[in-house]
């Protein structure tokens, strides 16, 4: 199959030929003709742009186009081609164009537009240096405001009810919160109990080593204790969440949103807080205090190896100290805080999430901003739990 | 020269025994097909009956079982890196649904392909996209607009456009008038037909739209029983004796479009 072998060659061979173009005068009427030859076509037709160009700014008169050595030619190379044609016409020049046989390059020349339309904008306002600086200020602010509201909308929404059914207004989705729950606790556990284990074992490890040069080793269990069930459990366990779950709800809401499935919820006359948001927050509020619970055992045990391993503190002496350590409050203000950890994730979650754009690209910065902004939010009410604990004595 | 042997030169895709099969689902079995340079080939086919799996076969999406395909008397299979390079050059695909990049705009969308593969200054590609723009029909304040702002008519050329970035030799054309209005459907109609024979394009398009395959296909494929049942021009499929296709080219919806002219 010679033709075959021919594109076979073509394609391999595409990038190395040129475009090529010669000018001659026509001694009778001062005319001009320009000779096109070689691969007019959009890997090659630069070669030729400068030239061309050079020559469209030459004088006017008649000028006779000659496409017969043409090769190869695409938009690119007829574009180019098109403009200087243009350029000439505007100097008041007559054009022809003459193809070689059984081609038909020069309607190709012809069919595109003579000058590209450029878009009608309106000239924007400079905007003074005033402006500029304080605008994108006011503008953080008023986007934080507004988040503010967004996310108490969305909390009075669920607290008010799931749908808004006639006759039903607050009807709950059982099988929703419990796969919720499935999701974003029952399959944390093994993560979450692996990284507390560690977390536990870590900080009696330096609280030992730093204790032992008091001769206070034993004082590792108050300290571990404490330390995990008033703060450190409750609040990694609501940053992993956070992470894990607090992103997996903005990207669900997020891709919804972009694919008008929130629209159709709420033409359907249901409330899309109500229907995604509610059971989502139910399941954090529900999973994260258990989770904390799991979290906080498995750091204890984790400290409990460690001080065997290192300080030779036995389990019964680990068990015995701890139990002098603490009492019902250091555990109760730790659990305390974490539905309000859940809540905080969950809302900041779906905010972002209703916020998400057109694009993927605003997806990804949607769920990027949901999990930093409740890793901030959830630390700043952890510290605000400390101050009023210390207030208040407990 | 053989008639027959000049015939099968201008054969741009060939499609021989193709069997695709997902599981023991079998979609395609030892399916043939030749596209012509210069045709527009219209593809129709009920629902389910494997036109984009065969597209995306063909497009190397979907992995095929056995068979053989040939672009422009290339085998992919056992072309080299530089082949493989320049075959993606020559096609253009025109999706369901765009597929325009969400996060770029329409010039960026189809200055995608030429940064990729052109070292063309920007100013000339920001001539050519506009270009390009202005080919397929689109008002040029499009050009700096996001997908998300576009309408369903625009999303459509302006995914063509894309397609055309790099004057591709074949294009693939998923159901390209869906969703448009009747007179949107018969512009788009025509812009293709005017490209073809500008552009000197080979168009495969994958279409339901009895308008179009009466107006500007030069040959109907008809998809059915995995395989192509029938190829050819309206006069073939009107006398083609098969229950579907008899009420697909004669029920009441063609018979008012054959009736006219």
């Amino acid at each position: 199959m010679p033709q075959a072998r021919e594109d076979a060659r073509d394609l391999t061979t595409a990038a190395s030929p040129s475009a090529d173009i010669v000018s001659e005068s026509l001694p009778d009427n001062g005319g001009e003709v320009w000779r096109l030859s070689g691969h007019w076509v959009n890997t090659t037709a630069v070669a030729g742009a400068k030239r061309l160009a050079d020559l469209a700014g030459g004088k006017g008169g008649a000028l006779e186009v000659d496409l017969s050595g043409v090769s190869e030619m695409d938009t690119a190379g007829a574009w180019l081609l098109r403009r200087a044609i243009t350029e000439r016409q505007s100097g008041g020049g007559e054009v022809h164009l003459r193809d070689g046989d059984g081609e038909r390059y020069a309607d190709l020349v012809s069919a595109l537009p003579e000058k590209l339309a450029e878009p009608r904008t309106e000239k924007a306002n400079r905007a003074t240096l005033f402006e500029r600086v304080f605008s994108p200020v006011g503008r953080v602010v008023m986007d934080a405001w507004d988040d503010t509201v967004a996310a108490m909308f969305i909390l009075g929404s669920a607290v008010r009810g799931a749908q808004l059914k006639i006759g039903r207004r607050s009807g709950l989705s059982p099988a929703a919160i419990v796969h919720q729950i499935d999701h974003m606790g029952v399959r944390a556990v093994p993560i979450i109990l692996l990284m507390s284990f560690l977390i536990g074992a870590i900080i009696a490890q330096q609280g030992a080593f730093q204790l032992r040069y008091f001769g206070a080793e034993v004082f590792v269990v108050d300290l571990v204790g404490i330390l995990q069930l008033r703060e450190i459990g409750v609040l990694l366990t609501a940053i992993m969440i956070a992470g894990r779950s607090g992103s997996a709800i903005t990207a669900e809401i997020g891709s919804m949103k972009m694919r008008e499935e929130i629209d159709a919820l709420k033409v359907m006359g249901l409330s899309p807080v109500g229907v995604l948001v509610f059971p989502r927050l139910v399941a954090l509020t529900v999973a994260l205090p258990l989770l904390t619970i799991i979290a906080n055992f498995a750091a204890l045990f984790g400290a409990a190896c460690v001080a065997w391993a290192y300080s030779g503190i036995t389990f019964d002496t680990f068990l015995s100290r701890l139990r002098e350590a603490i009492d019902l409050s250091t555990v109760v203000s730790g659990m305390i805080k974490a539905p309000f950890m859940a809540l905080i994730i969950g809302i900041v979650a779906s905010v972002e999430g209703l916020k998400v754009g057109g694009s993927a690209e605003s997806l990804g910065r949607h769920v990027t901003a949901a999990v930093v902004k409740s890793i901030f939010v959830v630390i700043l009410v952890d510290g605000l739990f400390a101050m009023f604990y210390a207030a208040i004595d407990f | 020269m053989d008639p027959a042997l000049e015939k099968q030169d201008d054969v741009v895709l060939s499609v021989k025994d193709l069997t695709v099969a997902f599981g023991s689902n079998v979609v395609l079995d030892r399916l043939n097909l030749d596209i012509h340079r210069g045709e527009i080939l219209g593809f129709v086919g009920a629902s389910g009956t494997g036109k984009s799996v065969l597209m995306r076969t063909v497009l190397r999406l979907l992995p095929r079982r056995s068979g053989n395909i040939r672009i422009f008397g290339t085998d992919f299979d056992k072309a080299t890196q530089a082949q493989r390079l320049a075959l993606d050059m020559k096609l253009g695909v025109l999706f369901q649904h765009g597929a325009l990049f969400s996060s770029l705009t329409v010039k960026e969308n189809i200055q995608v392909p030429m940064r990729e593969y052109l070292d063309l200054p920007q100013a000339m590609m920001d001539e050519l996209a506009k270009l390009k723009i202005e080919l397929v029909g689109l008002a040029p304040e499009a050009a700096d607009k996001f997908p998300s702002e576009l309408s369903g008519g625009m999303i459509k050329r302006a995914a063509l456009a894309r397609a055309l970035a790099l004057d591709p030799a074949l294009v693939f054309l998923d159901e390209p008038t869906s969703g448009l209005d009747p007179i949107g459907a018969a512009e788009f109609d025509e812009l293709i037909a005017k490209l073809r024979d500008t552009l000197g394009l080979t168009v495969y398009m994958v279409t339901h739209d009895l308008d179009s395959l009466f107006s500007v296909c030069d040959r109907i494929a008809v998809l059915g029983k995995k395989k192509v049942m029938v190829e050819g021009t309206i006069e073939d499929m009107l006398a083609f004796d098969d229950p579907w296709v008899q009420s697909y080219f004669q029920g009441k919806r063609a018979r008012s479009i054959v009736r006219k002219p």
